[in-house]
């Protein structure tokens, strides 16, 4: 059987490419990609200690299905505040959304 | 009814008349003296009924009407009030409510009743006149009616119901409460027209004099209840023991018993209601009253109060002196204040020129006549001749009131401008008003004592017959020589006014008032002459016995044991018909050839002295030098300028000085550099560390986020740094 280890390192890595795809992406959209990965990142990390750690329970599972809708809502809410700032401002390039400064 | 129930109830229906007047009918005049007039007929019905009732008694002295109430729990027992009708209360039932009732039907007359309201008549001062146009067109200027009527109708009832109640109660206390009574109603009375000055400070003046001798009374009643323990007269004026007691126990002061000082310090409060020497100065200004007024004060109510509390405590003063005795301290007392009183204010009187202000000081003379007679221990002719006084003085009040009355309506229908009261300005009114003259007349041969037929005398005469029986030789000479002034003031009074020609066309046209007036008159005339017959001495010549001398039998058995009757003797007898009638006769001759516009006869004779009669002898001036300037001075320099505005007001200034001067060193030294500059200094500080800052707020998300992402694994590290290896 594959070690739990494995399934966390590929968590980690998974994460960490999310995490660079959100800091280093200009484009909001994939912006929002970058932080669904990051979001499977910690499914894969619910589910893999779930099977590992407690499996009689199914609290883990539940957690990566409530993980999943939030996700989902946050798409639907994200895409639909970068579709109003592009009918503004004309683009979504994160640069340029920079209102919230002094 | 039970006797004791009508007692109760004689002094309610004029207070209720009082408060329905006010409460209810003050707008209608007819109503208001309707019910005022019913109501002193029920207290006069109750008096009468209460008097033949109380004749009838057996031995009503030792066994007096009292009906009593537990009032206020005090210590272990009642304080309890009631009523008591022993004899003498029962005489004074009966003349107040006589003379009472008679002054409420004057006061009808007296307040033009009927007449127009007046032209430019405003409350609060005596009314104008009102102008009437009759039948053949002509104006005339007429009297009107009083602005305030039923307010006067108002006030007399309080006054009546005070005076019932000082008669009926059986305590010092409740007896202080209707003698409080009528001082607030005197006060108002005789500012009842208000809005003239002098009549204000009459009103004033009365009330804080009679105060000053109210003061000391209730000391007294203090007093007598701390040694006693009772405010009964019953238990005090009718117990040996207690008075025994009272008279043994020392005070110290001035070598009296406690009997002599509570004594002295009810005769203070007798002094100020009484008006008898240094606290007489507010009866003649009473005279700014309204005539009835007059009446109800000097005759029938309050100064007769002042000598009836003289006659109830005279047990007291009298307490282990024997018939025979030299006079005790308070005695002496009593006798000098009362004769010296009598003299000085009939002085006083021959002076004046005011009609009313004559009888004021006759007044003043007459109570000292009867303080002197309880000095020196003649009870019963004290309240003999406060009976026959408050006849005669009421009927000279009202008398005196219905010539003002005429003249005042000569005066509007003259249009003269002179003074109404100004006996020099009268003469000849026997022909225009001669119920008035008359009834006056009758009235002033009583204050006289004009011989045998007027009830003056006998009282009179009694009082000297008692002073010059008990050997004092000098009251009696004072008291002869002031029956000789009295006289002589009483007919020069009669002359100027009633006798001879008229001096003004205001006297010509003067007219008799309406039978509300003069009907009062009629009845108090026959008391004036009646009241005397009860007291005639058994041992007069030829008709002594015919009548018995019911009056002394019956009023002496007031007290525990009966004065003993004098014998008779011819000294006094002579004097007093000698005084009467040459005071009588010297008034005449001097008087009867007055002119218009001369002067008073007795002005060339007397010269200064007669100056200084005229201005009462200075006493207001020394007063006013004596009391009301240095009070002035007290209240205005020393209290308001040194102490107010020197010292209380310094001390505040100096306070707010002092507190200036650290307000403003906190404000300088503390608050402006440590509070504000502290708080300032962080506001600064805060604007500059944000503009350090500032550059990191690029509003770049993925910036943000980096910064974030930095923070965090920071933190981390140093988390795990401290829960790894710092353990």
């Amino acid at each position: 059987m594959i070690p739990l280890s494995w399934f966390l390192i590929f968590s980690a890595a998974l994460f960490s490419i999310g995490l660079f795809g959100v800091l280093s992406r200009k484009n909001a959209v994939a912006i929002l990609m970058g932080i669904e990965l990051m979001l499977n990142s910690i499914n894969i990390n619910l589910v893999a200690f779930w099977r590992y750690q407690t499996p009689a329970q199914i609290a883990g599972q539940v957690f990566a299905v409530i993980v999943f809708a939030v996700a989902a809502a946050e798409v639907a809410v994200g895409l639909a505040i970068f579709i109003s700032v592009y009918r503004r401002r004309r683009t979504v390039s994160a640069d340029e959304i920079d209102l919230l400064k002094w | 009814m039970a006797t004791e129930t009508i007692i109760w109830l004689i002094p309610l229906p004029p207070l209720l008349a009082f408060f329905l007047i006010v409460l209810f009918t003050n707008r209608s005049k007819a109503l208001s003296h309707t019910i005022a007039i019913l109501a002193a007929a029920l207290s006069w019905l109750g008096s009468m009924v209460v008097f033949f009732r109380a004749l009838q008694v057996e031995n009503l002295g030792a066994n007096p009407i009292t009906h009593a109430i537990r009032w206020l729990p005090v210590g272990e027992g009642w304080f309890e009030i009631g009523v008591q009708i022993d004899p003498l209360s029962a005489v004074t039932l009966f003349f107040v409510g006589w003379t009472v009732l008679m002054i409420f039907v004057y006061s009808v007359g007296y307040h033009n009743f009927g007449q127009p309201a007046g032209d430019h008549d405003r409350k609060g001062l005596p009314p104008h006149g009102a102008t009437v146009t009759d039948a053949h067109g002509h104006a005339h200027k007429v009297p009107s009616v009083e602005p305030m009527y039923s307010r006067f109708f108002a006030f007399i009832g309080l006054f009546a119901f005070g005076m019932f109640t000082l008669v009926v109660s059986d305590n010092l206390l409740t007896l202080f409460a209707g003698w409080e009574i009528m001082g607030l109603c005197s006060y108002l009375l005789i500012g009842f027209w208000y809005a003239k000055p002098s009549a204000r400070d009459a009103a004033v003046k009365a009330f804080l004099t009679t105060r000053v001798g109210d003061v000391f009374m209730l000391l007294g009643i203090a007093y007598l209840y701390s040694q006693t323990g009772t405010l009964n007269y019953r238990q005090i004026f009718f117990n040996e023991e207690v008075l025994l007691g009272l008279a043994q126990t020392p005070t110290g002061f001035l070598g009296l018993s406690a009997a002599g000082l509570i004594g002295l310090l009810l005769f203070i409060g007798i002094v100020g209601k009484s008006a008898q020497f240094p606290l007489h100065i507010w009866l003649p200004d009473a005279m700014e009253g309204p005539t009835p007024v007059s009446a109800m004060i000097h005759a029938a109510t309050m100064v007769s109060a002042g000598v009836y509390l003289g006659i109830r405590m005279f047990p007291l003063v009298t307490a282990g002196w024997e018939h025979g005795d030299p006079l005790n301290t308070t005695m002496v007392i009593m006798t000098v204040i009362g004769a010296f009183t009598a003299l000085f204010a009939a002085v006083i009187a021959v002076a004046q020129n005011d009609i009313k202000r004559v009888l004021a000081y006759s007044t003043i003379s007459q109570l000292g006549y009867m303080v002197a007679a309880l000095g020196i221990g003649a009870y019963t002719a004290a309240v003999f001749h406060l009976v026959t006084h408050a006849f005669f003085k009421a009927l000279l009040f009202l008398g005196s009131g219905s010539v003002i009355h005429g003249m005042e309506h000569g005066v509007l229908h003259t249009g003269e401008h002179i003074d109404p009261q100004d006996m020099y300005n009268m003469g000849g009114l026997r022909k225009k008003m001669p119920v008035t003259f008359w009834t006056f007349l009758i009235g002033g041969f009583a204050l006289s004592g004009f011989p045998l037929v007027t009830a003056g005398f006998w009282s009179k005469d009694e009082i000297l017959a008692e002073a010059f029986g008990t050997g004092q030789i000098v009251v009696f000479l004072v008291l002869a020589v002031s029956a000789l002034l009295t006289a002589f003031y009483t007919m020069r009074q009669i002359t100027l006014t009633f006798l001879g020609e008229p001096r003004t066309q205001a006297a010509e046209h003067a007219h008799e008032t309406p039978w509300t007036m003069t009907v009062p008159l009629v009845v108090l005339s026959v008391f004036a002459v009646g009241a005397g017959w009860v007291g005639i001495p058994e041992h007069f010549p030829v008709i002594g016995g015919l009548l018995p001398p019911w009056f002394q039998e019956f009023v002496g058995h007031t007290l525990p044991h009966p004065p003993e009757h004098l014998d008779f003797n011819i000294v006094p007898l002579l004097t007093s018909l000698v005084v009467a009638l040459g005071g009588l006769f010297l008034g005449w001759t001097i008087y009867k050839d007055t002119h218009a516009g001369a002067e008073d006869p007795l002005k060339r004779t007397l010269g200064s002295l007669h100056t200084a009669m005229q201005n009462r002898f200075y006493v207001d001036e020394l007063y006013r030098a004596v009391f009301y300037r240095p009070a002035g001075w007290i209240a205005d320099v020393f209290t308001v300028r040194w102490l107010d505005l020197g010292l209380i007001d310094g001390i505040l200034h100096a306070a707010a000085q002092i507190s200036t001067t650290i307000g403003s060193a906190l404000r300088n030294y503390f608050d402006r550099p440590v509070i504000n500059g502290g708080a300032d200094l962080l506001a600064e500080s805060i604007k500059r560390l944000g503009v350090v800052f500032r550059p990191i707020q690029t509003g770049r998300v993925q910036q943000y986020m980096i910064l974030a992402l930095v923070s965090i694994a920071t933190f981390s590290a140093l988390f795990y740094y401290l829960l790894v290896f710092a353990r």
